[in-house]
Order: C-alpha cells, then sequence, then structure tokens
C-alpha cells in the first residue's frame, strides 16, 4: 500500500493575489478619467442657490453650461465685480449667447440638438438683469430648455 | 542548475491600490447636474396679440429690487408661503370668485372629462431681484404643481405621480399643466 506522507501543514493552497491589483488599478484609471474629463475651470465664483424640487439632469451629453457670476481673483482686477457670462472657457456677452448655441448645436448629431439642456448655472447673489438678458437670447436662438441649477436644501426638522 | 526565484508576496498591492481607488473615489465628484427644469416660451412677434384672459385667472407674483414679493396686489412676507396660495389659488376648494375658474375638458390619455382650472401664473421680477429669490419662488412654484399633481394621482390611481404609466403622467400632467408664464422684467431698480 502507499503511504501517504504528512506534510507540515495541511492548509489551504494560498491564492494567487498578482492579478487582484491589475484589476483594482484598472478601476482607479477608469474613475480618474471619468471623474477629470468634465473639467472646465470656472474663471467666475458661483454659489449655487438652494432649493426643495431639484431633478436630477438625465443625459450629461446633452447638457451645456452657462455660468454666470463675479469674477474670481485672477480676473476681479481686470473686469471689476460686475458678474460675468463665462461660456466654455472665455467670458462672454449676452449677445454672444446665439452664437454659442449654435456651436454647442453643431456638436451633437441631428437627433439630438432639439433635446440639449442649457443648465444656468447662476450665483444666488447675481441680479435678475443678466439672467434675464440670457434668457431673452436663449429664446431668440431657439434654445427653450433651460435648467436653474439649484442644490437640494437640507430640510431641519 | 537553475534556482527557482521566490515568488514575490504581492497580496498586499491590492491593499494600496484599493486605498488609491477609494481615495479617488471620494475626492472626485462625478457632478450631477441638479435644478429646476423649465421651458422658455418662443419669442413673440411684436404685434402678437395678447391673450384675453380673465382677470381672476391670473395670479400675479411680482417680486421687486428688495426681494419682496407681492402676490395679487397683497403683500407677502414669507416666499415659502407661496406654495399654499398657488394650490389655492388652482384648487379653488371654496369656489371663490376672486381665484381661478374651472372648466371641463376631455383628457385623451385618462379617457373622460375632468374639471381643469383655467389659472395661469404670471411671474414679473425687476432687473435687480436676486437670483436666489427667483429661484425660491420657481422652487415653490415647482412645488405647488407637484403636490398637486401627486394628490390627484393618490386619489385616482392610488398610486404617486412618479409611478404612474408615461400614458397617465401625461394626462395628469395636462390637468395640471405648469402654465408659469414670465412678464418682461421691469428696472425700478436702475442699474443692471
Amino acid at each position: 500500500m502507499a503511504r501517504f506522507k504528512k506534510e507540515g501543514k495541511a492548509g489551504l493552497p494560498e491564492l494567487n493575489m498578482s492579478s487582484m491589483s491589475d484589476i483594482i488599478f484598472m478601476f482607479l484609471f477608469f474613475f480618474m478619467v471619468i471623474s477629470t474629463m468634465r473639467e472646465t475651470s470656472l474663471f467666475v465664483i458661483i454659489k449655487i442657490p438652494q432649493a426643495m424640487e431639484v431633478q436630477k439632469l438625465e443625459k450629461k451629453a446633452l447638457v451645456s453650461s452657462i455660468n454666470i457670476g463675479k469674477p474670481n481673483q485672477n480676473y476681479i482686477g481686470k473686469l471689476g465685480p460686475e458678474p460675468r457670462i463665462q461660456l466654455n472657457d472665455q467670458f462672454a456677452e449676452p449677445s454672444d449667447i446665439i452664437e454659442f448655441v449654435e456651436v454647442e448645436k453643431q456638436r451633437r448629431n441631428d437627433v439630438d440638438r432639439t433635446m440639449i439642456t442649457w443648465s444656468l448655472k447662476v450665483d444666488e447673489n447675481v441680479k435678475m438683469g443678466i439672467v434675464t438678458d440670457v434668457k431673452q437670447e436663449l429664446r431668440k436662438a431657439s434654445a427653450f430648455k433651460v435648467n436653474y441649477t439649484a442644490r437640494k436644501k437640507e430640510v431641519r426638522k | 542548475m537553475s534556482r527557482k526565484m521566490p515568488g514575490l508576496n504581492t497580496g498586499s498591492m491590492s491593499d494600496i491600490s484599493f486605498l488609491l481607488l477609494t481615495f479617488f473615489l471620494l475626492t472626485s465628484s462625478i457632478n450631477t447636474d441638479k435644478g429646476i427644469q423649465r421651458r422658455l416660451p418662443p419669442p413673440v412677434s411684436k404685434d402678437a396679440k395678447i391673450p384675453d384672459v380673465n382677470r381672476r385667472n391670473v395670479l400675479r407674483i411680482l417680486v421687486n429690487m428688495h426681494d419682496q414679493l407681492l402676490v395679487n396686489e397683497e403683500v407677502l412676507y414669507d416666499v415659502n408661503q407661496l406654495k399654499e396660495i398657488t394650490k389655492n389659488f388652482i384648487t379653488n376648494p371654496t369656489a371663490n370668485p376672486n381665484l381661478s375658474e374651472k372648466t371641463s375638458k376631455y383628457i385623451e390619455e385618462l379617457g373622460e372629462n375632468v374639471m381643469v382650472s383655467k389659472g395661469v401664473v404670471s411671474l414679473q421680477n425687476d432687473r435687480s431681484t436676486s437670483y436666489s429669490i427667483y429661484v425660491a419662488v420657481q422652487d415653490q412654484l415647482t412645488m405647488a404643481f407637484n403636490e398637486l399633481r401627486n394628490e390627484y394621482s393618490q386619489q385616482r390611481f392610488g398610486k404617486s405621480f412618479d409611478n404612474l404609466s408615461e400614458e397617465q403622467k401625461k394626462g395628469v400632467q395636462k390637468i395640471y399643466p405648469m402654465s408659469i408664464s414670465e412678464a418682461e422684467p421691469s428696472n425700478y431698480g436702475g442699474s443692471k
């Protein structure tokens, strides 16, 4: 009869963990790429107002932002404290909106063009005047779907 | 004679990468935009006729340069009351002759006639009104209409509005359309 040799310890064989780290690294890179993708540096200071009934914007690819707020530290010396409009990565006047709308529409395919949501990211201390000007321009450019960006208000009980 | 390389212990490697992963997950914000959605009306030509609306069917909200509210010629001190006022105006439970009228309207999606309010909310602000109060007003109005829709859905279908089918949602939206008209802003505040 064969003799069974007793080995030092009968334990589970060690799992090979080397590929585990590869998988996690893949995750890591995925998230790094995703989170840095849509970062346009803001030149204006925006404190988003609060609201109770906020809805999430569904398709991020179909959102174009219009930022309105006071110029930040780097630009306030040059431009003064009056609120400014920032489109993509430059300052703009209300009259530039129509062109901006056209450019943004060109970036999308035909089907999506009417579905674009224009997200107005406006500082809460900005006066309505400039916002109204922007809205009027959007109407002229037939960009009707707007979203007033707001944070969810915490309800204190 | 070849000697075997001792295997490197890579078990802790995954711990390190996990740590990095969680760090990035916590610090990076996949910022989801949230907000109040609205549809702007198409631009009107100058010679367009102003639709004739009975005065009682319009809830006039004015916001002045000091962020004070005037609702149907009455001063409103707390913006948070606007929701109840709007709901009351639209539903008009006591059939008050100063609040909105109702008409019977056939709703295709529901296949029946429903009493629908003719009420319209008219919002006018000044150029010097702050954006925060504007959003607060819009928020209150949205809340009012959402609650009305929800209440109707509960009553009629026993479900909240979000759980209705697309068809039913459309029908309920027709019963309580979010009819908010925004007038061109006044410019009493002076500066831009």
